[in-house]
């Protein structure tokens, strides 16, 4: 006995409640923007600059008292979290501190940092700093231009490829998909508050390069059904390729969710957040080549002739 | 139907253990490495452990480690190269007073007037001779050597009313900068290479960035007083001594502070006799009172200037500069003749040892700014190997079992092939030199999620294709047929997201972009020809009449 995760012959129909899926990703939007206007990104030091220190100690993390030790070094906004992680170790106690990037300052000086240190020390003796990091606002401005610039050169690289391949609605359908699911993960970071950071951007290209992925193969199936059933409508054969597909479809979905979840509970605190937006992006992607990329092309309409063109008289340049 | 030729077979097994055996050092990482580092040199051999034994028929290269997995430092500075342009300015004076006095009868007297670093600014009293003043300065300038500025110059002599302006001009300074980006790169790399780490990353970024990455320096502060230091060493004749730092040196002088007294200030020529480029070597020392020195010795040019110019001014004094600061201003005593001398001041014998370190690699051309630095310890670095490890195995376990239960026997061929391509993966980065990050390690659990994907296409066409009973074998070659176009494309737009990754991003980011690019690559090939040569031989021994995928 097999294990399927879908029955043999499904032949659901994926465009009856075309307007319901519609408000489902529009009211989810609506949200992602609302929450980006009213209280922005949580970015991480790449992309406003800044130092992050990682403490290690034996005791207990103690917020407050950490907060008042570095109080009096004027270091301006200072942001003090705890860590936990299921991996960590009794005698491991972990906390993140923020500092903003200092006037007239690039990167943080050594004695911010000896100061720091020395300040902490009062409040837990063992404390060390297991790493710091520390990024200008030069670079930082720059890496948020680059970031930017890279997520839209992937997605116009994606949408040329596409329409090179299939046709300018496929293309179209696919970058839906794609801008879709770019704009629901950077909103779900804004919501949670979860850091953005340089390695969020990968995550995002990686949700890019996954939703389309998946947009692709249902595509390559219309396109391939679309030449079988010459007179079948548009969609009838959307719906019938979107079932065939469908299998295989989840099955993707379900193993690199396996491998992700693995990640996201074993792998460690500091790469949580990166492995949260595969997650998220993964199960996005999913819907939104169903749901986004196929309706769209469905609305967009079809050339319905995928013979060789034929050599119309009219058309044709004299020799 | 479902042939494959023996050549073809042959190719595809040899691939395969091609990159697993450049895979296998990897498996035993702390062997391999230790080994390779006797290898290096940077463990004696006597304190070589037997467990560093490997041999050396096998491959003997790794996956490098990021930061992120081993602990270290990493900074990103930019090179001040104005410092260069005001440099050059500043050196520039005496010629340019001495063709500008031979012409006194006609433009009258002249004075240096102050204005930005990077440009002189000569004010001549007879202004209506100003063009005369100009064509005389730019006898000065010389033909730049580059192929994309045929005919520029190396100034640009401009003039405003009763002023000769004298800069660098656009083709020279580009030519400067891009001089001065390989001076410091090099002398970085020396500088770093004196404390003797592994594998160092000293790497040029854009047009005036350097990058630089330590693994296992205690932190980028320490790296930074390493290499942040100018260690411009000059040596300045005195003209007086003075309590006030804003005191009016007169042009073509400087004023600058003493290292240690804090209410010492010296008035200085700005054109350096000697400078430290003239130096050959530098050792610490002692001098003859026992207190820690810097002993040094210039090249020939360097040492007749300065044997010339102790010999035209016994009883004088000149100053030692380094950075900008006075470090002692001794009174020549007599003719120095040798080229070599010694540098004392309060120095403690760390500081003597560390300076002879600086002097010896040559002094940065320009100054460095930190925009960036981050310091990881080895402990942080261990945990998320350790953590990175488990979560590895966990996925591959749950997306193994989950293929067999889904396709059965054909899951287990997928499992062959994604075992072999996790193996390729590792291959490759070990054979490409990549280096592996904590985001390089998602990439691969990624890739093990995701390179079943080319499976699960081929698998489901299968089972659709049995649908239509036209027999397993041809079922089969369809299946794979059928499916090639979905994967290609499907793979192809992913790899685009991979290579822009890769070509925009830096430090980790990178790390993981090659990961999931050699991931496509390697699971495309385990998919397409792996899995196909497992099923066809499979086939060929059973010849089932019924298939279940």
């Amino acid at each position: 006995m097999r294990l399927r995760l879908v029955a043999k012959n499904t032949n659901w129909d994926f465009f009856g409640k075309t307007k319901m899926s519609l408000a489902v990703s529009a009211i989810l939007l609506i949200v992602s923007l609302v929450s980006f206007l009213m209280q922005g990104l949580n970015f991480g030091i790449d992309f406003r600059g800044g130092t992050t220190i990682r403490t290690q100690s034996a005791q207990m993390v103690d917020v407050a008292a950490y907060r008042s030790a570095l109080g009096q070094l004027n270091l301006g906004d200072v942001t003090i979290s705890e860590v936990y992680d299921p991996s960590f170790q009794d005698d491991q106690n972990v906390a993140m501190i923020r500092i903003q990037a200092q006037d007239g300052e690039e990167s943080v000086s050594a004695d911010i940092i000896q100061n720091a240190l020395a300040a902490l020390q009062g409040e837990a003796p063992d404390i060390a700093f297991v790493s710091v990091e520390s990024v200008g606002p030069k670079v930082s401005g720059e890496l948020v231009q680059t970031a930017a610039l890279a997520v839209i050169l992937a997605i116009v690289a994606v949408l040329i490829y596409i329409w090179l391949r299939f046709e300018w609605q496929f293309a179209l359908g696919a970058v839906a998909a794609l801008v879709h699911d770019v704009l629901l993960t950077i909103g779900v970071f804004s919501v949670v508050q979860i850091k953005f950071d340089l390695a969020i951007i990968a995550a995002l290209l990686t949700i890019v390069g996954y939703s389309l992925n998946d947009t692709v193969v249902v595509f390559d199936r219309v396109r391939e059904n679309l030449r079988k059933y010459k007179k079948k409508v548009l969609q009838d054969v959307l719906n019938l390729s979107i079932n065939e597909t469908l299998s295989r479809t989840l099955m993707t979905s379900v193993t690199t969710l396996l491998a992700l979840i693995a990640l996201f509970v074993l792998g460690g605190d500091v790469i949580r957040g990166f492995v949260f937006a595969m997650i998220w992006g993964v199960l996005v992607g999913t819907y939104s080549s169903v749901f986004v990329a196929s309706v769209m092309l469905l609305r967009l309409g079809v050339k319905r002739d995928w013979s060789k063109p034929n050599a119309e008289a009219g058309t044709q340049v004299p020799q | 139907m479902l042939q494959i030729d023996l050549w073809k077979r042959i190719v595809i097994w040899g691939l395969c253990i091609i990159g697993l055996f450049l895979a296998l050092p990897n498996a035993f990482y702390t062997r391999v490495e230790g080994y390779n580092d006797t290898k290096a040199g940077l463990i004696s051999a006597e304190s070589a452990q037997d467990s560093f034994a490997w041999p050396s028929f096998l491959p003997a290269s790794l996956v490098n480690l990021g930061l992120d997995l081993r602990g270290g430092a990493h900074l990103l500075a930019e090179v001040q190269v104005e410092d260069v342009y005001a440099a050059r300015m500043k050196a520039l004076w005496p010629e340019l007073r001495d063709v500008l006095r031979a012409e006194r009868a006609k433009i009258g007297t002249i004075r240096l007037q102050k204005g930005a670093a990077d440009q002189l600014r000569v004010k001549i009293s007879q202004a209506d001779q100003i063009a005369h003043a100009v064509s005389a300065v730019e006898t000065l300038s010389k033909p730049v050597v580059s192929l994309s500025n045929a005919g520029a110059r190396d100034l640009e002599v401009t003039s405003d009313g009763d002023t000769v302006i004298v800069t660098l001009s656009e083709a020279e300074r580009a030519l400067t900068d891009q001089r001065t980006l390989q001076q410091a790169l090099e002398i970085i790399r020396r500088r770093v290479d004196e404390v003797g780490t592994r594998e160092p990353t000293i790497q040029r970024q854009g047009a005036r960035r350097v990058l630089i990455q330590v693994p296992g320096i205690g932190s980028a502060s320490e790296l930074k007083d390493l290499i942040g230091t100018t260690a411009q060493l000059t040596f300045q004749p005195v003209i007086s001594r003075s309590g006030n730092p804003d005191v009016d040196p007169g042009y073509g002088n400087e004023v600058l502070p003493d290292l240690t007294d804090a209410d010492q200030f010296y008035v200085l020529e700005a054109a350096p006799v000697v400078t430290g480029e003239d130096l050959v070597d530098a050792q610490p020392s002692f001098d003859q009172n026992g207190r820690p020195a810097v002993n040094f010795r210039f090249n020939p040019s360097g040492g007749r200037r300065f044997g010339d110019y102790t010999a035209d001014n016994i009883g004088s004094p000149f100053a030692i500069v380094l950075d900008g600061e006075v470090i002692s201003a001794p009174t020549i005593q007599s003719h120095i003749s040798g080229g070599s001398g010694i540098i004392t001041g309060n120095f403690s014998v760390e500081e003597s040892t560390n300076l002879a370190v600086l002097l010896r690699a040559g002094a940065l051309p320009a100054g460095l700014e930190f925009l960036e630095e981050r310091t990881i310890g080895p402990e942080l670095g261990a945990d998320s190997i350790r953590a990175g490890k488990i979560a590895c195995i966990v996925a591959f376990a749950a997306v193994l079992v989950f293929m067999v239960l889904s396709y059965g026997l054909f899951g287990l061929f997928a499992n062959v092939a994604l075992i072999v391509n996790v193996g390729l993966i590792f291959g490759l980065l070990s054979l490409v030199g990549a280096t592996l990050t904590l985001p390089g390690i998602a990439g691969i659990v990624l890739t093990i999620g995701m390179a079943v994907d080319a499976n699960v296409l081929i698998f489901e066409r299968i089972r659709e294709e049995l649908v239509s009973a036209k027999g397993p074998a041809r079922a089969i070659e369809l299946g794979y047929e059928k499916a090639l176009s979905a994967i290609i494309d499907a793979n192809i737009t992913t790899f685009i997201t991979a290579v822009i990754l890769f070509v925009m991003g830096s430090g980790p980011v990178r790390g993981f972009s090659i990961t999931l690019g050699l991931g496509i690559l390697t699971s495309v090939f385990t998919a397409i020809f792996v899995t196909r040569l497992l099923v066809v031989m499979w086939f060929e021994r059973r010849r089932p009449r019924t298939l279940e995928v």
